[in-house]
């Protein structure tokens, strides 16, 4: 493999905190060297000019959905791949929600070999924490792990029963094993479809109050002052929960949390006349909820940013909203959706691929996520301002269900490498 | 006199002057109604279905009355029986029943927003006839004709909305009309059956009665939903009664010619005493099964006016 010389480029380094003209060389999968500007001459090597645009560290996306196994026709490692590529996602960290969950070393074997087989980018599967994510009994977390699993979680579903969940979490301490929640308190949000207030109310939804997610964040966070495990939230997406989140940190505990890209761009306002494209798990939130998010992502308490990519097929969304199922597609839009909030002037470019590369890499203990000279050539090569209107028929994931389908959009991604390799190219 | 409306799928996009055309139009229809020759040829040629998802006499015989008062061909559709069961969706449904050329599609389902969702599928003039607990807009235009003709004008009242607000699509669709026909509204009921944020529709919220209903003109009761209970809402009928069931005695604290309404069938004993509900001195509860075919008349009249002025459209 010959090296790659990217010159020409603002370089976005979230480790630094800085934006800066530079060029790096690629070569052996790896940034072999990291210039200022003017580049020097480099024998033998193809040179990419960047012509400006910037380059950051490749997104490592937690917690995304491949289809594989179970659910194939809604999205295969292959597609989802294809979306992650052109969407500038070099890593996939995918859930175990499948049909049936990753609960076993064989299943994930399994996908481990579909995923190198057919997908471009990156793919690092979570197992799941209990045995077909029921939360009666903990998973073969130990030999999970050896067959590769970086995390351990029952994703949307809350193991209830606190004696199963603080025995998984101690036994997962012993393993110095990540788990990822899902900060609810499942008897208050049963059943609902949307965030309780004014807009729910009016347009009469059975509705989860914002506080659910406080109390199951609450509760997890005290298990985990007992047991002493590694946690992720997987979405904090309320204002109330960031108290009991900065508590946490501030006492010590290896404790981090993320939230989605819808959380951050749209309000529960957006689901307007019952459009189903915008049910996802948990709701919409208020304004005010998305405005204490996003600040929570500037300041750092909220570590790391996700699409929670969730393809459905067009059947399951053309039902009446309660019916419908949830969830949104996003490996290949979550860049230009979140460049909105670059755009408007409430999140600067360093901050944003602090929260979608640099921690997303280090939680999960990879040493790419970075421009530093010997970490991996993951790298995404974008122009922030080429703008263009979603049509969601020309996305690659084979299920289509984005909520941005038409939206006006500003932000396109060149090329995406993958260990120095380019993945994806625009056209 | 103007109707915008293609559909009526609730009283949120209804302006102050169209409701007040639509209850005027159902003025004469009680005239009609109450001679002897009741029949109109209004909706002649015309086919009206009714498509009931959940079980309902009262409403879908009222609009099997009015569409065939108007000379409409009507026919009932017990969607529980049927294409359900089989595991059609909503939207096949919706696209087979269109293929029959319909021009009016009155329809009831449990889920919030199915109505909506319908609409958009078909080419005739849809009547939402209660989505799940969202709008229910033929009820609230039937109970604004009971006030208005009760109280002479339907505006400037105090009209208190009592119990189970929340599991309730006829206190949204009330609160929407008389909120934009400029009244004075109070919600009241245990704090477990007031929806969140109701605070936010410039109405005003009570726990106790007496406190609620003090100088009301009109007295608004709901159903006690027990079939929606998914339990532990309150903690018995008994005690639900004693605080919130409207008696002569809760009613006193109301103006002395305050009207009783409910929109039934009513739990006597539960949310109501039965002999008040049956004083015609102060319940108007049969005047509302009345006025609920006039209304459900001039609602179909008015989408048949809008959809005889398109032109045909020739596609499916």
């Amino acid at each position: 493999m010959t090296a790659t010389l990217i010159t020409h480029a603002r370089l976005i380094d979230p480790d630094a905190g800085s934006i800066s003209d530079g060029a790096l060389l690629l070569d052996g999968g790896r940034i072999a060297e990291r210039f200022d500007t003017p580049a020097p001459e480099v024998p033998g090597a193809e040179v990419i000019d960047a012509g400006g645009a910037f380059l950051a560290p490749g997104i490592v996306d937690i917690g995304v959905k491949v289809g594989e196994p179970g659910e194939r026709h809604k999205e295969s490692y292959k597609t989802a791949g294809l979306a992650a590529a052109a969407g500038g996602v070099t890593t996939m960290v995918t859930r175990p929600d499948t049909t049936p969950a990753i609960d076993t070393p064989e299943v994930l074997t399994f996908i481990r070999d579909r995923a190198e087989d057919d997908s471009p980018v990156n793919v690092l599967p979570m197992a799941a924490l209990t045995k077909g994510r029921e939360g009666r009994e903990m998973t073969e977390l130990g030999f999970l792990l050896d067959a590769g699993a970086v995390a351990f979680t029952d994703c949307d579903r809350v193991v209830t029963d606190t004696k199963v969940l603080s025995r998984a979490m101690t036994y997962a301490r012993s393993l110095g094993a990540l788990i990822m929640a899902h900060p609810q308190e499942p008897g208050l949000s049963k059943g609902g479809a949307a965030t309780s207030g004014k807009f729910a109310s009016l347009r009469g939804l059975p509705s989860v109050s914002p506080m659910a997610e406080r109390m199951g964040l609450d509760r997890d966070i005290a298990l985990v002052e007992m047991t002493g495990v590694r946690y992720h939230a997987d979405q904090i997406t309320t204002a109330r929960a960031l108290p009991a989140l900065e508590r946490a940190k501030a006492n010590g505990f290896d404790v981090t949390a993320g939230t989605s890209m819808h959380h951050l761009t749209l309000n529960e306002m957006d689901l307007a006349d019952y459009r189903t494209f915008f049910k996802v798990k948990p709701p919409l939130r208020s304004e005010d909820d998305r405005q204490a998010v996003l600040e929570a992502v500037r300041t750092g308490l909220i570590d790391i940013i996700g699409s929670f990519h969730t393809p459905q097929d067009e059947e399951s969304k053309r039902l009446p909203f309660e019916e419908a199922a949830s969830g949104a597609v996003g490996l290949e839009t979550m860049l230009p959706v979140l460049l909105r909030l670059y755009h408007s002037g409430e999140l600067d470019l360093p901050t944003l691929f602090r929260a979608l590369s640099l921690n997303p890499a280090k939680r999960l203990g990879l040493d790419c996520g970075r421009l530093a000279k010997g970490a991996p050539a993951d790298l995404l090569l974008f122009d922030a301002d080429k703008p263009f209107i979603l049509d969601r028929f020309k996305l690659q994931s084979k299920s289509k269900n984005t909520p941005f389908d038409g939206a006006r959009l500003q932000g396109k991604v060149i090329a995406t490498f993958v260990a120095g390799t380019a993945v994806y190219r625009s056209a | 006199m103007r109707f915008d409306q293609r559909h009526l799928l609730g009283i949120e996009p209804l302006r102050p002057d169209e409701i007040t055309t639509l209850l005027d139009l159902a003025d004469q229809y009680v005239t009609l109604s109450r001679s002897r020759e009741k029949h109109s040829s209004v909706l002649s040629g015309l086919t009206q279905i009714n498509m009931f998802f959940e079980n309902s006499t009262r409403t879908q015989s009222s609009f099997e009355i009015a569409g065939k008062r108007l000379g409409a061909d009507v026919m009932n559709m017990a969607m529980q029986a049927s294409s359900i069961k089989k595991g059609e969706t909503l939207i096949d449904t919706a696209l087979t029943l269109n293929a029959m050329h319909p021009d009016l599609l009155v329809v009831r389902h449990p889920h919030s927003g199915a109505v909506d969702l319908l609409a958009q599928k078909v080419n005739c003039a849809v009547i939402n006839a209660g989505d799940g607990r969202h709008e229910h807009p033929t009820q609230a235009l039937l109970d604004a004709l009971t006030i208005r003709r009760a109280k002479g004008r339907l505006h400037r009242l105090n009209i208190a909305i009592c119990g189970d607000i929340a599991h309730s699509r006829v206190a949204r669709s009330n609160i929407l009309l008389l909120h934009k026909m400029e009244n004075r509204i109070r919600l009241v009921g245990p704090a477990t059956l007031m929806p969140p944020g109701m605070d936010a529709f410039g109405v005003e919220i009570y726990d106790d009665m007496r406190e609620g209903l003090a100088d009301a003109d009109v007295v608004m009761m709901l159903r006690l939903q027990k079939e929606r209970m998914d339990g532990g809402f309150i903690p018995s009928e008994r005690e639900y009664y004693h605080r919130w069931g409207l008696d002569a005695e809760k009613l006193s604290v109301a103006k002395p010619d305050a009207i009783v309404m409910h929109p039934g069938p009513m739990n006597r004993g539960v949310e109501i005493d039965g002999t008040l509900a049956d004083d015609i001195n102060r319940s108007v509860i049969q005047e509302q099964v009345e006025m609920g075919v006039a209304v459900r008349m001039a609602a179909m009249d008015l989408l048949a006016r809008n959809l005889r002025a398109r032109p045909t459209e020739l596609s499916a």
